[in-house]
């Protein structure tokens, strides 16, 4: 099991900043909407140096989302930010609607997704952001595992055309990938090659994977793991691939089982080649209040489960 | 007609009588639209006739010869009501949008005129996806938005209907609006006082709906809808009053139905279809123009 180094401890919102920030000395073109939490979503950064193209939308998501497709009408790259959960569920027919049937180049970046977010409870922790956002037609949707990736994440989007989700955390988390990287969407990430299980993860999952990897190296079970920052469009050839050479995989996320990345890899093998599979999510239960790791422990998404699971799909294995 | 420029192109306005005689002609292309398919809201089209025919005729400053999203320096239109689609239709293609043949594929297979304006099919005119109330308002307060951003002197026209004040959103795009002084905003509000289950004042009514509307900081001007002369003296007056820090809208009393007599007075007709001899007796009120049916 390969070893990752960490340079440090960095919340994913804070590589959203940067990314925006440097997006936005990129192209002229790029705007930003806030409603009401610029220093959440590590906004200023952009309003500091560029507060013509800075638009305050206040607490108002629904007629910021609307707002930001006639931006995008006029050819400006919106980038809209608030939490995840007003970005999806409270907005949710907007997006239908006014970007994504429309097929708007809007940047919809979500903040505080999932438990994670911790103390404030149940009421922010949108857990089912990713699904909602991965039905609708046309939508790219991206859940980037740490700082550097959150920021190559969001220049790659202000790069692309058409509609976008962008999701990432509140919490400091390890910062283990690349700080140059490019962030090609799309196109999952080989972190560690092995033989006998396939991990895919996503968002802050990845790093849970990778803990989880060095603790079954120690058991003797050689484990792939793959970074699965792109829920859609999905890539499938890296699922089939590894799938075909394991023969049992694990999918791991802070999200719903129902609807998440789980549900996506699922229904590739089920398609394609059945193989056996767990699931590390959400189990179809609302959050709470509590500390990020008591929650990720009490929801069971944590380094335990993944081994877990992981044993149970090995068991599985024909 | 009288010609003017756009974009370095010459285009006809047209007078009022031309105007009143191509609001008959689309008064004729909606209820012969919506008895093709036995669906669609000829009430809300009918009532919205004259007005969106002054828009596209003679008020606006735009190229239908050269459709683009952005529209840089003209004037950009939003129905925010999108279920009144057979109006805009009639309106865009009797403009040369796009081929007045296409009306007899409203609401059928394949086609790009979907009971509510999209812009999946890539129809020329429509610039966003209506007909989920509310939203078609905030998206034109964003491209008015833009159009300050870049200096780009073009309006941004917008309808919506009276009960889709009831939407939430409307009122969140009310407040932005004037906060941001998007002085670049003509809103009409079709206030024909008829909604699905009824009359909106008995539903969800709006007693000083202009006096709601200038407390959020907005020019509130009011006008005849059916009344080609007073759209056109409204408008100038609208026109006059932009650039001083607030938006305007225009109250627009209009009668659901209008130029249909069963139709007229009620709210029966919003989303109802005529039959075949109820088409004979609207028809028979609409006499065809010199423009020709499609």
């Amino acid at each position: 099991m390969k070893n990752f180094e960490i340079s440090g401890n960095k919340d994913t919102r804070s590589g959203f900043g940067q990314g925006l920030l440097e997006a936005g000395q990129k192209n002229d073109n790029i705007v930003a909407l806030c409603a009401d939490l610029t220093g959440s979503l590590q906004m200023q950064h952009f309003q500091g140096a560029y507060p013509d193209r800075f638009i305050q939308a206040g607490i108002s998501e629904a007629n910021m989302m609307s707002m930001a497709a006639g931006l995008a009408t006029g050819g400006k790259i919106p980038f809209t930010g608030t939490f995840a959960n007003f970005s999806t569920g409270r907005v949710y027919d907007q997006i239908r609607q006014s970007i994504a049937y429309s097929h708007k180049n809007v940047k919809i970046c979500a903040s505080h997704a999932g438990l994670t977010l911790g103390e404030d409870g149940a009421t922010h922790q949108i857990l089912e952001d990713l699904g909602l956002m991965k039905m609708l037609p046309g939508m790219t949707v991206i859940n980037p595992c740490d700082y550097n990736q959150t920021k190559a994440a969001t220049l790659a989007i202000a790069a692309f055309d058409g509609p976008c989700y962008l999701r990432f955390g509140r919490p400091k988390w390890p910062v283990f990938t690349p700080e140059d990287q490019t962030l090609e969407i799309g196109k999952a990430l080989m972190l560690n090659e092995g033989k006998d299980v396939t991990i895919f993860a996503t968002g802050h999952l990845v790093w849970k994977a990778i803990e989880a990897g060095h603790i079954l190296a120690e058991k003797g079970i050689d484990v792939e793991i793959i970074n699965i920052h792109t829920i859609k469009p999905l890539d499938k050839e890296a699922i089939l691939d590894s799938a075909r050479k394991t023969r049992c995989v694990v999918t791991a996320e802070e999200h719903q089982m129902n609807g998440g990345l789980g549900d996506s890899v699922a229904q590739v093998l089920a398609l394609n080649l059945p193989t056996p599979m767990e699931m590390v999510a959400v189990n179809d239960s609302f959050g709470e209040s509590g500390t990020p790791a008591q929650l990720m422990a009490k929801y069971h998404i944590d380094t335990p489960d993944v081994v877990a699971a992981v044993e149970r799909a090995m068991a599985r294995k024909v | 007609m009288e010609i003017f420029e756009v974009m370095g192109k010459t285009q006809a306005m047209a007078n009022t009588e031309e105007l009143k005689t191509i609001a008959t002609q689309v008064r004729r292309d909606i209820v012969r639209m919506v008895h093709a398919v036995s669906s669609g809201h000829p009430g809300g089209s009918l009532g919205c006739a004259d007005y969106f025919t002054a828009l596209f005729f003679n008020i606006m400053k735009h190229d239908p010869s050269n459709f683009t999203m952005k529209a840089k320096d003209q004037d950009v239109f939003y129905l925010s009501n999108g279920h009144i689609s057979p109006v805009y239709y009639s309106v865009l293609a009797r403009n040369g949008y796009f081929p007045v043949s296409e009306l007899s594929s409203f609401r059928k297979l394949n086609t790009r005129l979907q009971g509510h304006p999209a812009t999946h099919e890539g129809l020329e005119g429509i610039r966003v996806a209506t007909g989920s109330l509310g939203q078609g308002f905030s998206v034109a307060v964003g491209h008015a938005k833009q159009k300050k951003m870049d200096g780009d002197d073009g309006l941004v026209y917008v309808v919506t209907g009276d009960g889709e004040l009831q939407e939430g959103q409307i009122w969140e795009a009310a407040m932005f609006a004037p906060h941001n002084k998007l002085d670049n905003m003509i809103v009409a509000v079709d206030f024909n006082n008829a909604q699905i289950d009824g009359s909106t004042m008995d539903i969800m009514g709006f007693d000083e709906l202009g006096n709601k509307f200038a407390a959020f900081g907005w020019e509130v001007l009011y006008m005849d809808g059916n009344d080609m002369d007073d759209i056109l003296k409204t408008n100038a007056e609208a026109k006059a009053k932009l650039g001083n820090g607030k938006p305007i809208v225009i109250i627009m009393k209009t009668e659901m139905g209008q130029g249909v007599d069963y139709m007229m007075g009620s709210h029966a007709w919003h989303g109802k279809a005529p039959n075949d001899e109820l088409l004979e007796k609207a028809l028979n009120q609409l006499p065809e123009t010199h423009l020709g049916d499609y």
